[in-house]
C-alpha cells in the first residue's frame, strides 16, 4: 500500500512572512512501483469565520463578509505523470511565505469562531481503479517584524476583590465577608512568556473551595454595522485548592496554550481578544469572578 | 591345617628412629604462588599491600614462619586472590561514599526507599478506600461486557456497545468504593502496570490521563491515616512515569557530534545544546500539556514528576523551576496534602539536582506560616468526621517533614540549624517541628546544643503532639552522636524529670528504651542501677512489663552492648531484679542467652569472681531448665555451648580444690546437657593433668587423693551421659589421664568400663540427619585404646594382659557387619601390639609409670603367653580369609592378606620358617584374584625390598625375590 507523507525541514513547524517553508514529499510505493498522473502541492492559508447559532438569525444579512478569506494560495507540480520506483523517495520543495496580494499574513489562531490555519497539502493523481493519494500537514506562522510589532510592557494591575467591588450581586447581605488582594505584572503580555502574578486572601468568612484563573478569548465577526461577539473559555488553570491560609501569596501562574492563543487581532471584519477571569468558589459553589482583559504580544 | 607359630622381631627402636628421621631442607618458595608474579607490580592494590607488609616484616625482628609476615607470605602478597578481593573490597568501600559526597548528599543521608517501606507498614487503615479512575482493572471491564450480553433488546445492546466505546475513547470516570486497603495496593499497582503497557503501546495521552489521575488522588484526604501510605504508593507511578518520559526523550535526542556525520545517543552528562530540536519540541511538548491541567495538584505533581527533563531544555531551569513549583503549593489548602506535595517536591530535586537548595528554605517557611492551617475549620471537621485525635493526626506530618528537613539539613551549615531552629521557635514552637528537626540534622550538632533542645523541648507548645516522642527522638539523636562532657548531666537530669512522670507505660519505656543507652554509655552504675530500679518501679504496676518484653529486652542488649565488665555488670544491684521481670519463660531464655554470649564473647579472662560466678549461674541454670523434651536440638546445642563457654571462662588459678567443687556444683546444676557434661569431665581431666605438671608427676599424699578425686568425679558423671560413643571417649581419655597420674585402681576400672561398653555402643548413629554406622568411631577408639594397653602395667591380682584378653572376648563375641572387616582388622592391631609388648624395652613409656617391660623383664613365661595369643590370632585370621573365599568376596580376601602379610613383614619375624612361609602364601592369596590394583602390590614390594637393604637380616632379600608380580593381561 503506498503512502504519501510530508516532511516539514522545521521541527516546531513555524514559519514567517518571507521564510522559505522548505520540506520534502516522501512516497512509500510499497513492494512494486507506482504509476501517477502527476503530484501537485498546495499552499493554503485562510480565515475562517464561523457564526454562533445564538447569532446566526440576526446576522444573515452578513453573509457575504462571513466567506473565508484566503490569505494564501499557492500550487505547484512537483512531478509530471510517470512512475515512481519502488521503496521510499523523497522530493524536496521550497515554497516562499509570501501573502496573497495585498494581504496580511496573520498569526496562526485556533478558535471557536474563528481560525486561522495554513496547511500544505499534496495530491497524488493516480490512474484509474487507484485510489488518489492525499496528505495534509499544517504548518504555524508567526509574525516576523520584530520592529513593526506593539511589544509587550510591564503594565501592573492592581486589583482588590471584596464585597464592595462586586458589580451583578442583589443582595448584598448573602455575600460572605471576604477580601482577596493581588497584582498582575502585567495587562500587555508577550505570548510566549507565562502569565505571572500573584494573590492573596486577606480575609474570608467561609471556607474556600478553590481559586481559579480562567483564560477567555473574545471573537468578534463583522464589521461597523453588526457585529456578533462571542467569548468561551480557553482554559481553566487551578491556582488554589482548598480552604487556602490567610495571609500568603498564591502565585498566579499560566502558561498561554499554543494554537488556541495569538496576538490580540484587529481587522475590519473580526477582532481576537483575550481576557483573564479570577475565579474564587466557595465552599457552597458560590462564585466571585473578577475580569481582566489582556493584550496579548508577539514579542 | 598348620598352625603357624609367632615370633616377634627384636626391634631397636632408637637405631630405627636415627635411621629413619629426615635431613630437613628451608622451604623457600610457597607451594600455593602462582609462577607469573611479574604483574604484581602492574597491580597497584597488590604492591601497595606488598609495601605495607615489607614495612611490618622491617619493624619486626623476629619472623615467625607461620604467621603472614613469613618470607613466604611476603612472595605470595598481592597474588592471593583472597587476600586481593578482601583488599579490593577496603578500597572499594570509602571510594563509594567518595562519590556520594560528590553528588552532594551526606554519608548519613537516608535514601527515599529505605524511608519507604517504614510509612507503608506504619500508616495503615482498616477504613474503606476509594478509587476514581477510567482505567478499570481489566476484571471489571468483564463484568460490563458480560452485563451487556446480558441485556436483550437491540437498542440495549447498541447503546451499551456506544457506552463501551465512550469509555474506551474518553475514559468515563468512575469511582470504586469500598475497597480494603489490600485492594487498593493491588489497583494501585495495577495503574502502575497499565501506565507502563500504555507506554510501550504508544499510547501516550492515555499515559498521561492515567497519571493525571493517579495524582488526583493524593488530594483525597477522605481515609487520613493511610495518606502517607497512598503517598508512596502513588509517587511511585509518578517516578515510573518521569522516568518513561526521560528514557524516552533521551533515546530520541540523538545528537551529531562535531566533526562525524553520525548519530550517536546522549551521554549521560548531556548539555541542552546537544539535544536535538526534534527532542526539545516533544519536550516542550510535554511541558505545555502538563501546563494546562486543570487542577492544582496533578499539575504540581505531574511537572515535578517530568522535572528531570527539564535538562534538554536549559542550564538553569531546575533553580527557576524548583522554586515557582514551591510557591506554587501554597495554593493547597489542606496543610496535610501541601507537606508531602513539598516532600515530593525536596525529593525529585534532590535527586535532579541535588546542588540546588534555594527552594528548601522558602519551603520550610511556607510550612512554619502555614503551619496555623491545622486547627483551621476545614481540618477540624475532616478529623472530626474521620473521628482522629490531634496527636494521632500530627504523627501524619512527620515523614514528610522529617524528609523536607532532612533535604534542608543535607550538608548545611550550623548556620543554616540556628536559623531553622529561631524560625522554628519564633512561628509556631510545635513539638512536631522540633522532633523532625532533631531527627533530620545531625546527630553532632544536636549533641553539641543537647542543653538548649532540652529547654526547648520543655518550652514548646504541646499542641497534641506527645512530648515523649520528642524525648525519644532526642535520646536517639544523644546515643550516636555524644553531647559536651559538662552538659551531660544535665541533660539527663532535665529529660529524666519529665520521663519519670511519664503516667502511660508505652510512652514512658519508650523513652527509657532509648535514653539507657546513653546513661550506659556516659555514667557509671550507680546511675544505670537508677534507672533500672525506676523501669522496675514503672513496669510493675499491673504487671504492665508483660506487654513490653521486646523493649525490655532491648535495654538489656544495650546494656551488654556497653558494660563488657561482668563485675561491674553483676553489682548493679537491680540487675538481676530487672531480669527477673522477665517471666514469660521464653523471653526469659532469650534475654539469658543474650547475657551469655556476651559473656562468652567478652569476658577473655577467666575469672573466679564470686558474684559474677554466682549470677552467670544463676543465668546459665535458666537457660538449662528450659531445656526440655520438646527443645529443639539447634537450641540445646546453642545453650549447652554457651553453659560450655562460661565454665571454661571459671578458673580460681591454684586452688584446684575449689575449681572441682566449682565442677561439682555444676554438674549438679547442668545434668541435663550431655555437651556440658563431656566439657565438665574434659575440664577435671585437665585439672588433674594440671596438678601433675604442678608437682611435676611426684604426687604427695594430699595431691594423690586430689587427683584420685577427680578420677572419681569423671568416673561417676561419665555414666549419666547419653551417648555412649561419648562415654567410650571420656573413659578412655579419663582412664590415660587416670594412669598418667599413677592412679592404677582407677585406670584399670575406667578401661574395664571402656571395654564392657563396647557391646552397648549402637550400631548405627544418627549424624546430620543421616544414619552412619559407628564402627569406623569404635573402631578408631580401639586403635587408641591398643596403643594405651602398652604401657598399663598388669594387676598383680588379675592374670596376664587380662585387660586384653578382655577385650578380646568382647570382640569375639561382638556382632561385626558382615560387610566390613574391621574384627580382624583389629586383630592385625593386636598382633603389632603383642609384638610391640615382647620388646626388651618398649617404645614409649609414660612417665613414673613402670609398664610390663619392667615389671615381667622380658620373663620367658610371659613371652611365651604373649606367643601363644599371636599365634590364636594368626589362626582366627587365617580362618576368617577362608570364609572370604567367595567370588564376589575376593578383593575383601585381597585387602585383608596383604594387610597380613604387611603385619608380619613389620613386626614379625621371618627368619622363622613357617612365617616367612606365610608371608609368601599370602602373597599369593593376595594376588590370586587380580583384584588389587598393581600399583599397590608394586609400593608394597618396594617397602620389602628397601626393608631387606636396610636390615642386616638376609631373608628378607630372599623373602623380595620370591615375591612376584603377577601382571594382569
Amino acid at each position: 500500500m503506498a503512502t504519501l507523507d510530508i516532511k516539514l525541514k522545521k521541527a516546531n513547524k513555524v514559519y514567517r512572512e518571507g521564510e522559505l517553508v522548505k520540506g520534502a514529499i516522501c512516497v512509500d510505493a510499497g513492494k512494486s512501483e507506482i504509476a501517477h498522473q502527476g503530484i501537485t502541492l498546495v499552499m493554503e492559508g485562510s480565515v475562517n469565520l464561523q457564526l454562533s447559532a445564538k447569532s446566526v438569525g440576526l446576522f444573515e444579512a452578513f453573509y457575504s463578509s462571513l466567506k473565508p478569506l484566503q490569505l494564501i494560495n499557492y500550487s505547484l507540480d512537483i512531478a509530471k505523470p510517470g512512475k515512481l520506483p519502488s521503496g521510499r523517495t523523497e522530493i524536496p520543495f521550497e515554497i516562499p511565505l509570501k501573502a496573497k496580494g495585498n494581504k496580511e499574513l496573520y498569526e496562526t489562531y485556533h478558535g471557536v469562531f474563528v481560525n486561522i490555519q495554513y496547511s500544505l497539502k499534496v495530491d497524488m493523481k493516480r490512474p484509474l481503479l487507484a485510489k488518489d493519494l492525499q496528505k495534509t500537514c499544517e504548518f504555524i506562522v508567526e509574525y516576523s517584524d520584530k520592529d513593526k510589532a506593539e511589544k509587550a510592557k510591564p503594565k501592573p494591575v492592581q486589583f482588590t476583590i471584596s464585597p464592595e467591588t462586586l458589580t451583578n450581586v442583589k443582595e448584598k447581605q448573602n455575600v460572605p465577608k471576604f477580601k482577596v488582594k493581588g497584582k498582575l505584572e502585567s495587562a500587555v503580555l508577550c505570548i510566549t512568556k507565562p502569565l505571572k502574578g500573584e494573590l492573596m486572601v486577606e480575609q474570608c468568612d467561609t471556607q474556600i473551595k478553590s481559586i481559579e484563573i480562567q483564560l477567555v478569548r473574545v471573537e468578534t465577526c463583522g464589521c461597523a454595522e453588526g457585529y456578533a461577539k462571542d467569548a468561551t473559555e480557553i482554559q481553566n488553570i487551578q491556582i488554589a485548592d482548598g480552604d487556602v491560609c490567610r495571609g500568603i501569596s498564591i502565585p498566579i501562574f499560566m502558561i498561554f496554550p499554543r494554537l488556541f492563543t495569538c496576538p490580540t487581532l484587529s481587522t475590519n471584519n473580526f477582532k481576537v481578544d483575550f481576557e483573564i477571569n479570577i475565579v474564587i468558589v466557595f465552599q457552597d459553589n458560590h462564585l466571585v469572578t473578577e475580569n481582566f482583559p489582556i493584550k496579548l504580544t508577539r514579542f | 591345617m598348620a598352625t603357624y607359630e609367632w615370633q616377634p622381631l627384636q626391634r631397636n627402636y632408637d637405631l630405627e628412629s636415627q635411621r629413619k628421621s629426615l635431613v630437613t631442607e628451608a622451604a623457600l618458595s610457597h607451594p600455593l604462588q602462582s609462577i607469573t608474579v611479574t604483574d604484581v607490580k602492574a597491580d597497584k592494590r597488590g604492591t601497595q599491600a606488598k609495601k605495607k607488609a615489607e614495612d611490618v616484616k622491617k619493624s619486626s625482628s623476629f619472623i615467625d614462619p607461620l604467621s603472614s609476615l613469613g618470607p613466604l607470605a611476603s612472595s605470595f602478597e598481592g597474588s592471593d586472590p583472597l587476600s586481593k578481593i578482601a583488599s579490593q573490597g577496603i578500597d572499594q568501600a570509602p571510594r563509594g561514599t567518595r562519590t556520594k559526597s560528590e553528588d552532594g548528599l551526606d554519608e548519613t543521608f537516608e535514601p527515599w526507599s529505605a524511608k519507604k517501606a517504614g510509612i507503608l507498614t506504619k500508616y495503615t487503615t482498616s477504613e474503606k478506600l476509594s478509587i476514581t479512575t477510567s482505567f478499570l482493572s481489566s476484571a471489571d471491564k468483564e463484568k460490563m461486557v458480560i452485563k451487556s450480553h446480558a441485556s436483550t433488546t437491540v437498542t440495549d445492546k447498541v447503546r451499551n456497545r456506544l457506552e463501551q466505546l465512550d469509555d474506551f475513547e474518553e475514559g468515563s470516570v468512575q469511582e470504586m468504593l469500598n475497597l480494603s486497603q489490600q485492594d487498593y495496593v493491588k489497583r494501585i499497582e495495577e495503574l502502575n502496570q497499565q501506565l507502563i503497557t500504555a507506554w510501550e503501546n504508544d499510547q501516550r495521552v492515555k499515559a498521561l490521563k492515567i497519571v493525571i489521575q493517579s495524582a488526583k488522588l493524593l488530594s483525597d484526604v477522605s481515609v487520613i491515616q493511610f495518606y502517607p501510605s497512598k503517598f508512596v504508593l502513588v509517587t511511585d507511578i509518578l517516578d515510573t512515569f518521569g522516568r518513561l518520559v526521560y528514557d524516552r526523550l533521551k533515546e530520541k535526542a540523538v545528537y551529531i557530534p562535531a566533526g562525524s556525520g553520525v548519530a550517536r545517543s546522549l551521554p549521560d552528562n548531556f548539555t541542552p545544546d546537544m539535544v536535538s530540536e526534534g527532542a526539545k519540541e516533544t519536550c516542550r511538548n510535554w511541558f505545555f500539556k502538563i501546563a494546562s491541567i486543570r487542577e492544582l495538584i496533578p499539575r504540581f505533581y505531574v511537572e515535578v514528576a517530568i522535572l528531570k527533563c527539564y535538562s534538554f531544555l536549559n542550564v538553569g531551569e531546575y533553580n527557576d523551576a524548583l522554586q515557582r513549583l514551591a510557591d506554587m503549593i501554597r495554593g493547597i489548602g489542606d496543610p496535610l496534602v501541601a507537606i508531602y506535595a513539598r516532600c515530593y517536591l525536596s525529593r525529585v530535586g534532590i535527586l535532579v539536582a541535588p546542588q540546588t537548595k534555594d527552594h528548601l528554605m522558602p519551603c520550610f517557611d511556607d510550612f512554619l506560616t502555614t503551619y496555623s492551617q491545622v486547627h483551621s475549620d476545614t481540618v477540624q471537621n475532616t478529623l472530626a468526621v474521620q473521628k482522629m485525635e490531634m496527636p494521632r493526626y500530627l504523627t501524619l506530618f512527620s515523614p514528610a517533614l522529617d524528609w523536607l528537613l532532612q533535604c534542608l539539613a543535607n550538608k548545611s551549615s550550623e548556620k543554616t540549624l540556628m536559623e531553622v531552629l529561631q524560625k522554628s521557635k519564633k512561628h509556631c514552637n510545635s513539638a512536631l517541628l522540633l522532633n523532625s528537626i532533631i531527627s533530620a540534622f545531625k546527630p553532632e550538632f544536636v549533641a553539641v546544643r543537647a542543653v538548649q533542645f532540652t529547654d526547648m523541648i520543655k518550652e514548646c507548645e504541646d499542641t497534641g503532639f506527645p512530648k515523649h516522642y520528642l524525648y525519644r527522638t532526642l535520646g536517639l539523636c544523644l546515643v550516636m552522636a555524644d553531647p559536651p562532657e559538662d552538659q551531660q548531666l544535665t541533660v539527663l537530669n532535665e529529660v529524666w524529670k519529665t520521663v519519670m512522670k511519664l503516667k502511660n507505660p508505652a510512652d514512658y519505656i519508650g523513652c527509657s528504651e532509648i535514653w539507657i543507652e546513653y546513661v550506659v554509655k556516659h555514667f557509671g552504675k550507680k546511675e544505670v542501677n537508677k534507672i533500672l530500679a525506676d523501669i522496675i518501679k514503672h513496669m510493675t504496676p499491673d504487671r504492665a512489663f508483660e506487654d513490653f518484653y521486646p523493649q525490655l529486652q532491648s535495654v538489656v542488649t544495650k546494656i551488654l552492648a556497653h558494660i563488657h565488665d561482668f563485675s561491674v555488670l553483676f553489682s548493679i544491684d537491680k540487675f538481676l531484679p530487672f531480669i527477673d521481670m522477665f517471666q514469660k519463660e521464653s523471653v526469659k531464655v532469650e534475654v539469658c542467652k543474650n547475657i551469655m554470649e556476651v559473656f562468652v564473647k567478652h569476658q577473655v579472662e577467666p575469672t573466679n569472681d564470686p558474684v559474677i560466678i554466682n549470677a552467670t549461674m544463676f543465668v546459665c541454670k535458666t537457660m538449662h531448665d528450659s531445656v526440655n523434651a520438646l527443645t529443639l536440638d539447634d537450641e540445646r546445642k546453642m545453650i549447652s555451648n554457651l553453659i560450655a563457654g562460661f565454665i571454661r571462662n571459671i578458673s580460681f588459678g591454684r586452688d584446684f580444690e575449689r575449681q572441682l567443687s566449682f565442677y561439682v556444683e555444676c554438674r549438679s546444676s547442668f545434668s541435663n546437657l550431655d555437651q556440658v557434661l563431656v566439657q565438665l569431665i574434659q575440664n577435671v581431666n585437665d585439672l588433674s593433668m594440671e596438678t601433675r605438671r604442678v608437682v611435676k608427676g611426684n604426687h604427695s599424699r594430699k595431691t594423690g587423693n586430689f587427683v584420685r578425686a577427680c578420677a572419681a568425679y569423671c568416673f561417676i558423671t561419665i555414666p549419666s551421659i547419653q551417648s555412649s560413643v561419648a562415654q567410650l571417649q571420656l573413659y578412655l581419655l579419663s582412664g590415660q589421664c587416670a594412669l598418667l597420674n599413677q592412679c592404677y585402681s582407677q585406670t584399670d576400672a575406667f578401661f574395664k568400663a571402656f571395654i564392657s561398653l563396647i557391646p552397648e555402643i549402637p550400631k548405627t548413629l544418627q549424624v546430620d540427619g543421616k544414619t552412619r554406622s559407628t564402627e569406623p568411631i569404635l573402631v578408631e577408639h580401639i586403635y587408641n585404646f591398643l596403643s594405651t594397653l602398652l604401657i598399663v602395667p598388669d594387676n598383680p591380682d588379675a592374670g596376664v594382659l587380662y585387660l586384653l584378653r578382655g577385650l578380646l572376648n568382647i570382640l569375639q563375641n561382638y556382632l561385626w557387619e558382615t560387610q566390613t572387616d574391621y574384627k580382624v582388622l583389629v586383630y592385625t592391631r593386636v598382633l603389632a601390639l603383642l609384638s610391640a609388648m615382647s620388646q626388651d624395652s618398649y617404645l614409649y613409656h609414660a612417665d613414673r609409670v613402670d609398664s610390663n617391660d619392667s615389671m615381667y623383664g622380658s620373663d620367658p613365661k610371659f613371652l611365651n603367653e604373649l606367643k601363644s595369643m599371636c599365634s590364636t590370632l594368626v589362626e582366627e585370621v587365617l580362618s576368617y580369609l577362608k570364609t572370604l573365599a567367595q567370588s564376589e568376596l575376593y578383593k575383601r580376601q585381597s585387602l585383608v592378606s596383604l594387610e597380613l602379610f604387611q603385619t608380619i613383614v613389620c613386626h614379625g619375624d621371618i627368619r622363622e620358617p613357617s612365617l616367612f612361609s606365610l608371608a609368601t602364601k599370602l602373597w599369593g592369596l593376595a594376588q590370586k584374584h587380580g583384584e588389587l590394583d598393581t600399583k599397590i602390590m608394586v609400593r608394597c614390594l618396594n617397602g620389602v625390598k628397601s626393608k631387606a637393604a636396610a636390615s642386616t637380616i638376609r631373608e628378607y632379600t630372599e623373602l623380595a625375590s620370591k615375591l612376584s608380580l603377577e601382571s594382569r593381561t
